[in-house]
C-alpha cells in the first residue's frame, strides 16, 4: 500500500491519528491530530529532545516550524476530496514568543485554494489560544495527478 | 609549513570561543542533538552544519525522503548558529522570523548540509541567509532568510 491509498483508508474510517502514523519525522515528534468542533487540531506533545534553548528552558524554532508545517499538510490531506501529497514550496514562520516545554497546539487555514497552489496560514499556541507562540504562512503546490 | 609555525597556528581565545560554540550547538541544544546535527565548521563569516540522513527523519516513506520539517530545523539551527559566531560577546538571540524556500525533495540516505552566514547585524537585529544542499554546494534543496532579535538585558551589564 502506498502512503496515499493508506491516507485515503485513513480519511475513510475517520483515523486522523492513523494519517499521522504513517509519518515517521511525526512521530519523531510527537504529533496527534484530532477533530475539536469542526477544526483539525495537531499537537506536539512535550518531550525533552524539542528542547532548543536548555537554559531558559525554550522549544527549538525548528520544531514549531515542523509542527506548523505539518498542522497545514494535515488540514490540506484531511479537506481535500482527492488524496494528493502538498509539496511545500515557501514556509514563512514569525516567532512571537519563546515556546515553553509544554504541549504545544497548531491548525492551518487555507486562505485560497486553486488548481495548482494552496495558499495557508497556521498558527501555533500552548496554554492560551489568544497568545500563540508563533504564526506561519506557506505555499503548497497541490498537482492532482 | 610546519617549520614556520607562530602564533596564528595556536588557537586563539576567539577560535576557542567557536569550539566552545560548536560542541554547545551539537551537545547542548536536546533538539540539535536529536536530529544529530554535527557543526563542521564555524567562523565569524559563516558555520556548516551536517544533518545525516536517518530513517526517523523520513516525510514520505513511499519514497524515504526526508520530512521538510527536519530542513526547517537544520536551516533554523544554522542560521542561529551563524548569528552567535558572528558576536563579539554571547548575547542570547531569538528567532524573529524565518522564510524557506524548498526547491526539491532531499535525496533519501544522503547527509544535507546547512550553511549560514550573517550578512548584516545592527545593534538590535541580525540578518541571515542559508541554504541546505546535497554532495555539493551547486546541489540546493532548500534556501533561507532569516532574522533574530539580539537581547539587550546582557549587554547592558
Amino acid at each position: 500500500m502506498t502512503l496515499i491509498d493508506r491516507l485515503t483508508a485513513a480519511k475513510a474510517s475517520h483515523d486522523y491519528q492513523g494519517l499521522i502514523d504513517l509519518v515517521p519525522y511525526a512521530t519523531f515528534l510527537g504529533l496527534t491530530a484530532a477533530m475539536q468542533g469542526d477544526e483539525l487540531i495537531t499537537t506536539m506533545r512535550y518531550g525533552d529532545h524539542l528542547i532548543g534553548n536548555a537554559s531558559l528552558p525554550a522549544l527549538h524554532g525548528g520544531t514549531l516550524g515542523a509542527l506548523l508545517e505539518s498542522a497545514a499538510i494535515f488540514e490540506l490531506l484531511w479537506r481535500a476530496e482527492t488524496a494528493v501529497l502538498p509539496k511545500t514550496i515557501t514556509l514563512t514562520v514569525d516567532y512571537l514568543r519563546s515556546g515553553a516545554p509544554v504541549d504545544t497546539h497548531a491548525r492551518g487555514i487555507v486562505t485560497r485554494q486553486g488548481r495548482r497552489i494552496t495558499n495557508v496560514r497556521m498558527e501555533a499556541w500552548q496554554a492560551d489560544r489568544g497568545a500563540p507562540v508563533a504564526t506561519a504562512h506557506a505555499i503548497f503546490l497541490v498537482m492532482r495527478s | 609549513m610546519p617549520d614556520e609555525r607562530d602564533e596564528r597556528d595556536v588557537p586563539d581565545e576567539r577560535d576557542q570561543l567557536k569550539m566552545r560554540m560548536a560542541y554547545a550547538f551539537s551537545q547542548g541544544v536536546p533538539h540539535n542533538q536529536a536530529l544529530g546535527m554535527r557543526v563542521l565548521e564555524m567562523t565569524a563569516t559563516g558555520v556548516v552544519i551536517e544533518l545525516p540522513y536517518d530513517p526517523k527523519l523520513v516525510g514520505n516513506p513511499d519514497t524515504g525522503t526526508l520530512h521538510g520539517g527536519a530542513i526547517t530545523a537544520l536551516l533554523d539551527g544554522c542560521s542561529g548558529a551563524a548569528v552567535f559566531a558572528a558576536l563579539t560577546e554571547l548575547v542570547p538571540i531569538a528567532t524573529l522570523d524565518l522564510r524557506i524556500d524548498y526547491l526539491k525533495p532531499a535525496e533519501p540516505g544522503k547527509s544535507v548540509i546547512g550553511k549560514a552566514s550573517c550578512y548584516n547585524m545592527t545593534r538590535n537585529v541580525a540578518f541571515t541567509r542559508a541554504v541546505a544542499y546535497q554532495d555539493t554546494e551547486a546541489n540546493v534543496i532548500a534556501h533561507s532568510v532569516g532574522t533574530f532579535m539580539l537581547s539587550t538585558k546582557l549587554r547592558k551589564s
